[in-house]
């Protein structure tokens, strides 16, 4: 009656399940009871003495349940929201997986560059970050053994992470309607040993690391003409810029990941420095889902001391 | 004859029948230009009942064909069209108009003592924009149906779907329109309309539970109108508005229909606990228990309504800190529901219990919602919710409380009320059985659908893994008694329509102000104005507890 529990937050999330059932069963049971033993006792011309209710009683009744509801009200709230930031908490070690969702198919990409359809191995005990963009409609990525579920948006970055105990296949159900054959967008997680994962993966036809994959589009696209190094043209330079805090012309500032590098390969202009204006074309329609996650990964790994010519 | 002699004549079962509503004309012309609220009910509730068979024939279609795992009976575009249509119309052209505009535009006139509504053409408009949004979903469905889901998710329903989205949505935003109609209506009617000595505290709570419904309505509809133009606009005439690959926010759609779509579950639920609340008060004969706590929880419910919709989109990548907020909300908007569920047991205490046909009804409606309230707990806590979005859980869920809930109260009261709008009684142990039959049939279709979808069952599935299949043969099979329980009055409440007793004015004993008049009423509903001079539900004196004996003669009115 209960799905496996095979990441790190499954048994979490079912603890915070059985609790809530288990209050829930309480409170039935108090309102099965008392609906049931006053339709008995209280049944028309039975025998059981009616006398008066007064208002007083009811008045008090009426406070200490009210309270006594708000104060259970917020302490469940308290209860399932302490477990609430470790889902949101990316460890900063983890291992990114990109993923990319199509109408009706998962595609996801390992750091080496090893691809995969609708099906993702993974080692297991390794924290696991997915990146995650959708090419048409909104998707969603839900592994019900791991309790994880994230929303896959067109033309917008999402992640989630699990780390999954528990060697085994399970589950990947698309879980936003999405069209004709959104039921047959499924897919197998497969959590390997940490021994099975690096033979499986040195038998993958190996694809361009996606890092690599990302410097020769920075070539290729010609962005390396204006933000390389010795450019003389002003753009800024990209080496070190992950991770910190812009300031942006419209005196918004913004911190530089996933969705801020995309945003501003589509959107330049909204995206200028304090007192710019930006001479870099907007790069929508120009670039894939998959083409933007390589560059995005090149970015970042700019700032990470790995350097771009492999 | 004085007036009160005739209105006594009018009450006594024997006495020659007076003309009523029903009598008063009785061409085609005479019901489709009629301006009289109790007509209007009755062509609301005719269209009702014809839409409810549509979408529920779309729901038979979905659990036929998830008896097996794989696709037996329909392609996927028809499997999607099935569940869009059942929604759509379930929810827009059956739950929402349900009980306001069948028994709330009979009743709520009649309860406050008032002769009319305070727009009596509003009215007859409301009803029109409901059959010319009907009809265009009717054309949709004709054509090929529309397959985006009732919740109009974009893109994919402006610029991915191949369906009749254009005229679902345009049938949708008419409806909606009629909804607002009856809402302004009932607003302004209960603040212009009320019998002397008819003050706010002395309202009967379906009243009270109207005039919440009405504001959510008034004030939530035009949102949902405003998100179908965006549709609209986007899918008809191509002004990118969504499309993120040019700057669209898909999200924002999603927003604004839950921002609708949220109060609308109050829009079905409040009138559901303003029905409850009468059935229950009378088959007790008791008073109320905490009137005035069952009106500040339904104000209650209403205002926070609308600031919960966020819980709808936990996994939709919006901000975790919006997320706890809306969990909070959520939590807390379970407080009034639950005083209210208290307070309708703490009405039975000490009282008179008789088990009719609406009261089963009733106490069936106490036990779905609650279930279905403290699983909607479950879904406001945000790790749970995010296992289980999207899956058979949710769906479980909301049905306990739009169908198990809003459609148990729904026939309670038309159950309870059914004497009074025919002036025919029905057969008791015939709607006895329909009422415990729903109830079993209601909980042995949904309750599977918690445990599977809490296994990961998504909803909208055409095709299913097979280890989900023992809870689907399960909930199809429990399906069965749900139809035949759903099937079972109109067979009855048919043949009373013909054959059943003549009702008496007040066959319930029955305190509100619409037993003091005849059944069925005539057609300005009084003879005379009524006059009020005391609380509602006086089913017993209140310093006395109910007796065997206890009539209650419409006591709310004054001079009778």
């Amino acid at each position: 009656m209960m799905p496996e529990e095979a990441s790190t937050i499954a048994a979490q999330v079912d603890w915070i399940f059985y609790a809530l059932c288990g209050v829930s069963i309480a409170i039935m049971l108090l309102v099965g009871t008392i609906l049931l033993g006053f339709s008995i006792r209280y049944r028309r011309g039975s025998p059981a003495p009616r006398p008066p209710v007064s208002q007083s009683v009811t008045g008090r009744f009426e406070h200490s349940w009210t309270f006594g509801v708000a104060a259970l009200a917020v302490f469940l709230f308290l209860f399932a929201a302490s477990a609430q930031a470790p889902q949101y908490a990316i460890p900063k070690n983890a291992m990114e997986i990109h993923v990319v969702a199509k109408q009706w198919m998962w595609k996801t990409q390992h750091p080496g560059g090893a691809r995969e359809i609708n099906a993702l191995h993974v080692p297991v005990d390794t924290p696991i970050k997915l990146v995650m963009t959708s090419q048409d409609v909104i998707h969603s990525f839900a592994v019900p053994a791991f309790r994880i579920k994230q929303d896959v948006l067109p033309d917008r970055l999402t992640a989630t992470w699990f780390e999954a105990n528990k060697v085994g296949t399970y589950h990947l159900f698309c879980t936003e309607y999405c069209g004709t054959d959104h039921s047959r967008m499924i897919g197998e997680i497969v959590v390997l040993s940490k021994q099975d994962y690096p033979a499986w993966l040195a038998r993958q036809p190996q694809g361009e690391d996606l890092t690599a994959q990302g410097a020769r589009l920075f070539r290729e696209l010609g962005c390396s003409s204006c933000h390389g190094a010795g450019s003389k043209v002003a753009a800024p330079s990209l080496d070190r810029l992950w991770g910190a805090t812009r300031q942006l012309a419209d005196g918004r500032s913004a911190v530089v990941d996933e969705d801020y590098v995309r945003a501003a390969i589509l959107a330049p202009q909204e995206h200028a420095g304090p007192g710019r204006v930006a001479e870099m074309p907007s790069f929508a329609g120009k670039v894939s889902a998959e083409e933007l996650s390589a560059l995005t990964s090149y970015l970042k790994s700019l700032s990470q001391g790995r350097s771009s010519a492999r | 004859m004085t007036a009160i002699d005739l209105e006594r004549a009018a009450n006594a079962s024997l006495a020659p029948r007076l003309a009523s509503y029903l009598t008063e004309g009785t061409t085609v012309r005479s019901w489709l230009l009629t301006t009289d609220h109790k007509r209007i009910a009755l062509l609301y509730f005719a269209s009702i009942t014809v839409f409810f068979f549509v979408g529920g024939a779309a729901a038979v279609g979905i659990r036929l064909e998830l008896f097996t795992p794989r696709a037996d009976f329909f392609s996927s575009d028809t499997y999607n069209r099935l569940f869009t249509m059942h929604g759509v119309v379930m929810v827009w052209f059956f739950l929402v108009p349900s009980i306001p505009a069948t028994l709330g535009n009979f009743l709520l006139p009649l309860m406050i003592g008032a002769h009319e509504v305070a727009f009596p053409k509003l009215n007859l408009v409301s009803w029109y924009l409901y059959i010319g949004g009907g009809l265009f979903t009717v054309l949709c469905l004709f054509l090929g149906g529309v397959d985006t889901g009732w919740t109009f998710y974009t893109p994919f329903s402006t610029m991915f779907s191949n369906s009749y989205v254009l005229l679902a949505a345009l049938g949708v935003f008419v409806v909606g329109f009629s909804s607002i109609a009856t809402g302004v209506n009932f607003i302004a009617t209960v603040h212009l309309m009320r019998a002397e000595g008819m003050t706010w505290m002395r309202l009967p709570l379906f009243v009270w539970a109207m005039y919440a419904t009405s504001l959510v309505m008034a004030l939530a509809t035009p949102v949902l109108a405003m998100a179908l133009l965006l549709i609209i606009a986007e899918r008809g005439l191509g002004i990118p508005i969504f499309d993120p690959t040019v700057g669209g926010d898909p999200l924002l759609f999603q927003h604004l229909f839950w921002f609708y779509s949220h109060p609308a579950v109050y829009i079905m639920i409040l009138p559901a606990m303003g029905v409850v609340s009468e059935i229950i008060a009378c088959e007790a004969r008791r008073r109320i228990f905490g009137y005035q706590a069952m009106v500040y929880a339904m104000l209650v419910i209403a205002v926070l309504g609308f600031l919960v919709w966020g819980h709808h989109m936990f996994v939709s990548g919006q901000s975790p800190l919006a997320s706890m907020i809306f969990s909070f909300l959520s939590f807390v908007i379970a407080v009034p529901s639950a005083i209210k569920v208290f307070n309708w047991t703490g009405t039975l205490y000490r009282g008179q219990i008789r088990f009719s046909a609406p009261m089963l009804y009733a106490l069936g409606f106490v036990g779905l919602f609650t279930l279905g309230g403290l699983t909607g707990l479950m879904l406001a806590a945000v790790p749970v919710d995010v296992h289980v979005s999207d899956t058979y859980f949710v769906v479980a869920h909301f049905h306990y409380i739009m169908v198990g809930g809003a459609v148990s109260a729904f026939f309670g009261g038309l159950h309870f009320w059914w004497p009074k709008i025919t002036g025919r009684m029905y057969s008791e142990v015939f709607a006895r059985f329909a009422a415990v039959a729903l109830f079993f049939g209601f909980n042995f279709t949904f309750f599977p659908q918690f445990i599977v979808g809490y296994l990961g069952m998504p909803r909208r599935y055409h095709e299913y893994v097979p280890e989900f299949q023992v809870w689907n043969v399960m909930s199809s099979t429990g399906a069965v008694t749900l139809a035949i329980a759903y099937l079972m009055p109109l067979v009855y409440l048919g043949w009373s329509l013909l054959y059943g007793e003549r009702a008496s004015a007040n066959p319930h004993d029955a305190t509100g102000l619409e037993w003091s008049t005849a059944s069925p009423p005539p057609a300005h509903n009084f003879l005379t104005p009524p006059r009020v001079d005391a609380e509602p539900y006086a089913y017993h004196d209140d310093a006395k507890a109910p007796g065997y004996e206890n009539k209650a003669e419409h006591p709310q009115r004054a001079g009778a």
